[in-house]
């Protein structure tokens, strides 16, 4: 009986190739979709435009604004966009039928990851570019504490938006859960001002968050020039976060709106 | 197992909790046929069909599906099976033509994708977006994306519910054509007409058990019971079963030749697979 199931099994795709697929395919959906395209690239770019308005020839504040909204980009893209388009996909069904095919779980991961990933890869550059250009600011001088940071920001904050979508229980209720997390975290996280001036308790909870020490560390990259070893505590608690964030992603993942 | 069934299932259970909706159930699916799970909404149809597909893990029991065991959802399986769920979203944002050209992708051999697009009739409408497709084009876009990896075996969960009857025709038209190229096709319905329209053997399923197996039309005479209906003279219809159709026309018309009277609409018929289908599924069986 397996014998015979061997000896008619074709070779299999790579997996190479079906991740690379499927990733050009999210691409191509991404640019159809306009509400997604929206959130993931103009928002942060009409938020930098209107706090660099309002912050115009104040150093100090664009020196804060600047890392924070590249910061709060990570987080859209990644936690927000896929905590949205997870719940979707699931309660819609397509991830279902994508479970009934021959590609592989973690091909089909990586490529709505890779979609993810270039986002915010397209997102850090736009705002880092309009920082310098438009803003006046420095480019930034720790170009490797950067990469490492937006890197670590972007599996963390992925695979909690993952986790998030299991918690959620239909599509209509995604933009509520999404928010619940996302506006209360940027706000104390320091995206708009700098998270020292908060209040001790608020200060408290963002220590705590992984939000705030993403900020730091793109801030050392891009406007302090403080290294990857002067923000070692901020990288170990993101990278608790990702820790965290991954058991949960893989633990409750379900590919059915109907759970067995 | 021998090479020619393509599916094999013996004493299969699943259970949740202590709620137990699969009750030991076994069938074999040879290989190119077209084999009908019939049964009401809730009968357990579509748990057995997911535990074949791999989408659920059983309770108890031996599956085999083309040989493989579909427990882990194994990619030597995944790559020889299509399947149509019940219902399953597509990404919105792709035309029928690149929805297809991906699924093809995903598999070793796959069909030529313009040739399955014509063969699942969706040459008109290929390169709408799918969120534009009316439920009856979907319906060929969902029988298209299952067929384009040139499965051997194809799994269609109540394929037509919902459907207006033109829609109805024009899918059971696609299955007959599955069946043409020499697919195996295991269907769930709970539409009589259908399993009687397509398959080649039913198996009528409820509360997790089958209740009888066989060919559409022996089903019916499996019970050997047939019906015997005529008319009195006052117009009132009688209705009369019996195992032996031969002496109770014997005696019904001798007793009217006696006084003198006509049977108006005398007739014999078999139990339909309808009738076996109500006396087997309603709630209180009629009594024999």
């Amino acid at each position: 009986m397996s014998e015979h199931a061997l000896r008619a099994a074709p070779s299999h795709v790579p997996w190479a190739r079906l991740a690379w697929r499927q990733y050009r395919l999210e691409r191509r959906m991404f640019w159809r979709n306009p509400s997604a395209a929206f959130f993931n690239f103009l928002l942060p770019l009409l938020f930098l435009a209107l706090f660099g308005a309002i912050f115009a020839g104040e150093d100090a504040n664009l020196q804060v604004i600047v890392p924070g909204i590249a910061g709060m980009a990570v987080m859209s893209t990644t936690f927000s966009a896929l905590a949205m388009n997870i719940t979707y996909l699931r309660e819609s069904g397509v991830l279902k039928r994508m479970h009934g095919t021959p590609l592989p779980t973690s091909a089909y991961l990586a490529g709505i990851a890779g979609n993810a990933v270039t986002n915010t890869a397209i997102q850090v550059t736009l705002i880092t570019v309009a920082g310098s250009t438009v803003f006046g600011l420095d480019w930034p001088t720790e170009w490797g504490e950067l990469v490492v940071f937006v890197a670590l920001g972007v599996v963390c904050f992925a695979s909690l938006g993952v986790a998030l979508s299991h918690a959620i229980p239909n599509f209509d209720s995604a933009p509520a859960y999404v928010n619940a997390v996302f506006l209360p975290v940027i706000f104390i996280s320091g995206v708009f001002y700098d998270a020292d001036n908060a209040p001790e308790f608020l200060r408290a909870i963002a220590e705590a968050l992984p939000l705030k020490h993403l900020i730091d560390g793109l801030s050392g990259a891009m406007v302090t020039g403080t290294g990857l070893a002067d923000n070692a505590a901020a990288l170990g608690v993101l990278g608790l976060w990702t820790v965290l964030g991954v058991a949960l992603a893989i633990r409750g993942f379900s590919w059915d709106s109907r759970r067995d | 197992m021998t090479a020619d069934v393509a599916i094999e299932v013996r004493d299969l259970r699943k259970a949740y909790g202590p709620h137990e909706v699969v009750r030991g159930i076994s069938f074999a699916v040879r290989r190119g046929e077209v084999f009908g799970l019939l049964g009401p909404n809730g009968a357990g149809k579509t748990t057995t069909v997911e535990i074949l597909e791999g989408f659920r893990p059983r309770s108890g029991g031996d599956v085999a599906v083309l040989g493989i065991d579909p427990g882990g959802r194994p990619p030597a399986l995944r790559e020889r099976i299509g399947i149509v769920l019940q219902s399953a979203g597509l990404y919105r944002h792709l035309t029928a033509r690149e929805a297809i050209r991906h699924w093809a992708g995903l598999y070793p051999a796959p069909r030529d994708v313009e040739e399955t697009i014509a063969l699942s009739g969706l040459g008109a409408v290929a390169d709408k977006r799918t969120q534009s497709l009316s439920g009856g084009q979907q319906r060929r876009l969902d029988f298209a994306l299952a067929l384009v990896g040139d499965p051997d075996l194809i799994f269609l969960d109540e394929p037509t519910t919902g459907f207006d009857p033109a829609a109805r025709r024009q899918a059971w038209e696609t299955i007959r054509s599955l069946q043409a190229l020499g697919k195996t096709v295991l269907l769930t319905t709970h539409y009589l007409d259908e399993a009687q329209e397509l398959a080649d053997r039913v198996a009528i399923i409820k509360d997790g058990t089958i209740l009888a197996e066989g060919p559409p039309g022996d089903l019916g005479s499996a019970t050997r019971r047939y019906r015997v209906s005529w008319r009195d003279t006052d117009g009132t219809p009688h209705e009369r079963e019996t195992e032996d159709p031969t002496r109770l026309l014997h005696e019904l018309t001798g007793e009217a030749l006696a006084r003198g009277e006509r049977l108006h609409e005398l007739s014999v018929a078999q139990p339909s697979l309808e009738d076996v289908y109500l006396e087997l599924t309603s709630p209180e069986p009629a009594p024999a």
